[in-house]
């Protein structure tokens, strides 16, 4: 029945509009779009160069000059955060972009493959999952040294079991769908079938996890320059700002730690709420 | 091993076991039969006869354990290496599998479907593809409109010509019909019956019907062969195996077909006789 | 009194082109058994369903049901109780989605005599045991320890019945209840309802697609077509001279299993497909698909159901259609080329 209620509504607006779900979805989903869009134009929005730091203006409250206020060092918060945000759409993106290319590749390999690759596959993944992404990042960061590159890299390697286990699954059961064996039996090759007829109907799935893992990416990066391991002063940063601002905490002027902390929760949790309702769309839709 | 020009389809000893632990099932026990031009023979059985492992066979999804599958005198290759291969192979034999709800590629309409197995099939003319997508579905009874659009907005009866034109797109020596009918409304499916047996008055395809109804096996075919747990019991004309069942077995599942007067209570007598439950309750797998 | 009463039962759901029931009126008296036979869309199983106060939701109801004298449109929830645990249950087609997959067998059965009825374990026990020899299983002690999945589809749509019968209904309504099996299977299964249902002198009702189905086990039998009841006559009447074009459709429909030796008579299929709920039509629903439609006649308002003979039949052509039987049966159409499914 379902099937006939999706019918009613045609065209691609109404396939938009099927995307879209309540006010909080629809809000996280404004907000996001917000976010991109300041990260791209950053350079032209924030007020000041963040990397500048007034010495004489340090930790001063909310003023039209300063709209939240300057950190210890006099650097204004508000041009940081605008400017940190380039650094927190672009890490995360690398993460999820990797995670999920290689995850793909070897999820829909091992699935496709089965049998003993598939298993040794699979325990090889089990143990990298053993390690939190955290973890093999600062490692990375131990033996690369400080900076994205080498955090990115080790957190994608982190992320891609995540990736590859999904879509084995849903490659698996895409795979019993007699419209597979269909196209095998039309005489289509076993790469062309995998990768240009069952990755498409299980990408929009994969899509909605990705999404999911962004936020936690986002997470894991700022936790990182949080620990002065990520991007390194005065390179803005909402990860690193949090760390400057610790002595600001102590002085009883939280403003500047604060102010990059509620960034941080909100686009997690904006990512969180559009990646989830998109993935209970899709499951939706397929019963 | 004798085979004239005639006949299309030879399958002599086939077997399969599968193995589950220590335990081994034989699915498919020394099945031989063959199919000529224009022929249609009916595989008749209920769940776990074996019926569809015998076709996951003939269309090279499962390999035999024994035995020997001829087409048109060729041998069916174990392993297909190779694009020529392939291609030679789905020539062979095509299916149309039971569900009509996931046999189709839900993101490709009917036409582009049939479109890429006419490519595949060397058809390089766009005009030429074109004009024998259209000649292919008229054939199945579908027109422009279905052609166009996406699985989803067609009922099951238009999905399962739909299935048919795109198995014939690759003009096949033997169609396999593994269950073709069954999920399909009484009045839909007699639709279909009288589209394949209007295709195997045109086409001089063969045909081999996996049904476990018999009175739809008597419409299409000429021949039936009953098979139980992997095994076979009886293979005649289908007009004499249907007014003179030799096998028992046979003979109760003619009387299984509800109609006026039936009599539930001494088939289900008979069918104690035939076959005591088995002791371990084994809930065997899907015929 | 009527067992089971179906008064003017419409249901419509918001979004759809036609209501999902359209005033059906249908009934089953203690120790009838009756068929309620449609396609896919034709509503049977909302109607069933109907009779358990299970409504799609957000429905808009009008009209009755009645169990036992329990109106269940509107009912409060210890109304509906009493008639779910105490005078009504349902058999569905698939056993296994009926049936939790961790549990034991015995656990299955005993929960509602141990929850709502308050029974003992060694008592409600013994009364599952009771109930599976009814069954006809063959070692029902030991089926109560084992899972659903140790047992065959067959097994386990005995199980479903036993547990409809815990709380001694009296009316079981059985959806598709062989559809999922094999069709000796499907005989047994038969066969253990109509001596069940002899036995405890049950109403029935059979809800399937199968007419065949229908005939052998029903003593009257209900034809639906997109909501609405189209025919309704006890069974050898509508076998020997179907009325509706539908029902007449349906019987040529199914291949004959025992015909002279040659081959087959081609079949007549309806044209056409199953009316979906977001068509709708102005007049007979089945006008699309039918060959005796009417312009101006069968396309203007829906033909109520009127008395022909034994039957009820609900098309403005029924009259003469019955004057000449001969059109309707299977074999007068010549072959044609392939129906188109479009109408």
């Amino acid at each position: 029945m379902s099937a006939q209620i999706a019918g009613v509504m045609r065209g691609p607006l109404a396939r938009l509009r099927a995307l879209s779900g309540g006010w909080l979805q629809n809000l996280c989903l404004l907000f996001l779009v917000l976010f991109v869009l300041v990260s791209v134009f950053a350079p032209w929005l924030a007020p000041q160069d963040p990397t500048y730091g007034e010495l004489g203006a340090g930790l001063v409250g909310p003023s039209p000059e300063h709209w939240l206020g300057t950190d210890q060092g006099g650097h204004d918060t508000f041009s940081a955060l605008i400017e940190g945000s380039r650094t927190s759409l672009v890490g995360p993106l690398a993460v999820v972009l990797f995670s999920t290319a290689t995850g793909i590749a070897v999820g829909l390999f091992t699935a496709w493959r089965g049998g003993w690759v598939d298993t040794v596959i699979g325990r090889l993944l089990d143990v990298v999952f053993a390690f939190p992404a955290l973890l093999v990042a600062i490692l990375a960061v131990a033996v690369f040294g400080k900076g994205m590159t080498a955090p990115v890299i080790a957190m994608s390697l982190a992320y891609m079991p995540y990736t590859a286990r999904l879509v084995r699954g849903l490659a698996l059961q895409e795979q019993a769908r007699p419209y597979i064996a269909a196209y095998r039996v039309q005489g289509h090759s076993g790469m062309f079938v995998a990768v240009r007829r069952l990755l498409p109907n299980i990408g929009p799935t994969v899509l909605a996890q990705s999404t999911v893992n962004f936020g936690y990416a986002l997470l894991d990066l700022a936790a990182l320059s949080f620990l002065g391991l990520g991007v390194q002063p005065p390179a803005p940063d909402w990860g690193a700002m949090i760390n400057q601002s610790q002595a600001a905490v102590l002085q009883g002027r939280p403003l500047s730690a604060i102010v990059p902390a509620v960034a941080v929760t909100l686009v997690v949790v904006a990512f969180n709420v559009v990646g989830e309702n998109f993935g209970d769309r899709l499951a939706g839709r397929d019963s | 091993m004798t085979s004239d020009a005639r006949t299309l389809l030879q399958v002599s000893g086939l077997r399969k076991t599968y193995r589950t632990g220590k335990a081994e099932f034989v699915a498919v026990d020394d099945l031989s039969f063959s199919v000529r031009a224009g022929g249609a023979l009916g595989i008749v059985g209920e769940s776990g006869s074996g019926k569809t492992t015998t076709a996951r066979m003939l269309i090279g999804l499962e390999r035999p354990d024994a035995g020997r599958i001829l087409v048109q005198g060729e041998p069916l290759a174990a392993t297909v290496r190779g694009k020529a291969a392939r291609l030679a192979r789905a020539k062979a034999v095509q299916i149309v599998f039971q569900d009509p709800y996931l046999s189709l590629d839900a993101r490709i309409s009917i036409g582009a479907t049939i479109d890429g197995v006419l490519r595949l099939h060397g058809l390089t003319d766009r005009a030429d593809r074109a004009a024998r997508t259209k000649e292919l579905l008229a054939q199945v009874g579908l027109g422009e409109r279905e052609a166009t659009a996406l699985p989803r907005k067609l009922s099951g009866g238009q999905r399962q010509r739909a299935a048919i034109a795109r198995a014939l797109a690759v003009e096949p020596a033997v169609l396999v019909l593994d269950e073709a009918v069954s999920a399909l409304d009484v009045s839909v499916q007699a639709q279909v019956l009288n589209l394949l047996s209007d295709i195997r008055r045109d086409t001089g395809i063969g045909l081999v019907f996996v049904s476990h109804d018999l009175a739809v096996v008597r419409y299409v075919c000429d021949e039936a062969l009953v098979l139980y747990r992997g095994r076979t019991m009886e293979h005649r004309p289908v007009a004499d195996l249907l007014t003179h069942p030799g096998h028992p077995y046979t003979q109760l599942l003619l009387a299984s077909v509800p109609r006026p007067g039936w009599d539930p209570d001494s088939i289900s007598r008979r069918r104690r006789e035939l076959d005591p439950l088995p002791a371990a309750g084994a809930p065997g797998g899907r015929g | 009194m009527a067992l089971l009463e179906y008064e003017a039962l419409s249901i419509a759901l918001p979004g759809m082109a036609r209501p999902v029931l359209d005033g059906i009126d249908l009934t089953v008296s203690a120790g009838e058994v009756v068929a309620l036979v449609g396609e896919s869309g034709s509503g049977k199983s909302v109607t069933a369903r109907a009779a358990l106060g299970l409504f799609p939701a957000g429905a808009r109801l009008e009209g009755q049901v009645r169990v036992d004298g329990t109106d269940l449109v509107g009912a409060e929830a210890t109304g509906l109780r009493t008639v779910r645990t105490a005078k009504a249950s349902m058999i569905f087609q698939d056993p296994r989605a009926g049936i939790n997959p961790v549990r034991r067998i015995g656990d299955f059965l005993t929960e509602s005599l141990r929850v709502s009825h308050g029974w003992a374990k060694d008592r409600a026990n013994a009364r599952a045991v009771e109930l599976l020899t009814a069954v006809g299983l063959p070692d029902p002690a030991r089926h109560l320890n084992q899972y659903p999945h140790e047992l065959s589809g067959g097994m386990l749509q005995r199980v479903m019945i036993a547990g409809a019968l815990t709380a001694e209904p009296r009316l079981l309504l059985c959806d598709e209840p062989t559809t999922a099996l094999d069709v000796s299977t499907q005989a047994e299964i038969m066969a253990i309802l109509g001596r069940l249902q002899r036995e405890r002198d049950l109403g029935l009702l059979l809800i399937t697609h199968d007419i065949e189905l229908a005939a052998a086990a029903c003593d009257r039998i209900y034809v639906m077509y997109a909501g609405r009841i189209v025919e309704t006559a006890p069974t050898a009447e509508l076998f020997a001279a179907p009325r509706h074009p539908y029902t007449a459709g349906l019987l040529g429909s199914s291949p004959p299993l025992s015909a002279p030796d040659g081959p087959p008579a081609r079949l007549t299929p309806i044209p056409g497909a199953p009316m979906g709920l977001l068509d709708s039509a102005s007049g007979c629903s089945f006008t699309a698909r039918c060959r005796f439609a009417r312009p101006g006649v069968c396309d203007q308002s829906p033909p109520p159901l009127e008395q022909h003979g034994t039957a009820l039949v609900a098309c403005y052509r029924a009259d003469d259609l019955t004057d000449a039987p001969a059109t309707l049966a299977p074999t007068a159409t010549v072959p044609n080329s392939t129906n188109r499914e479009d109408s």
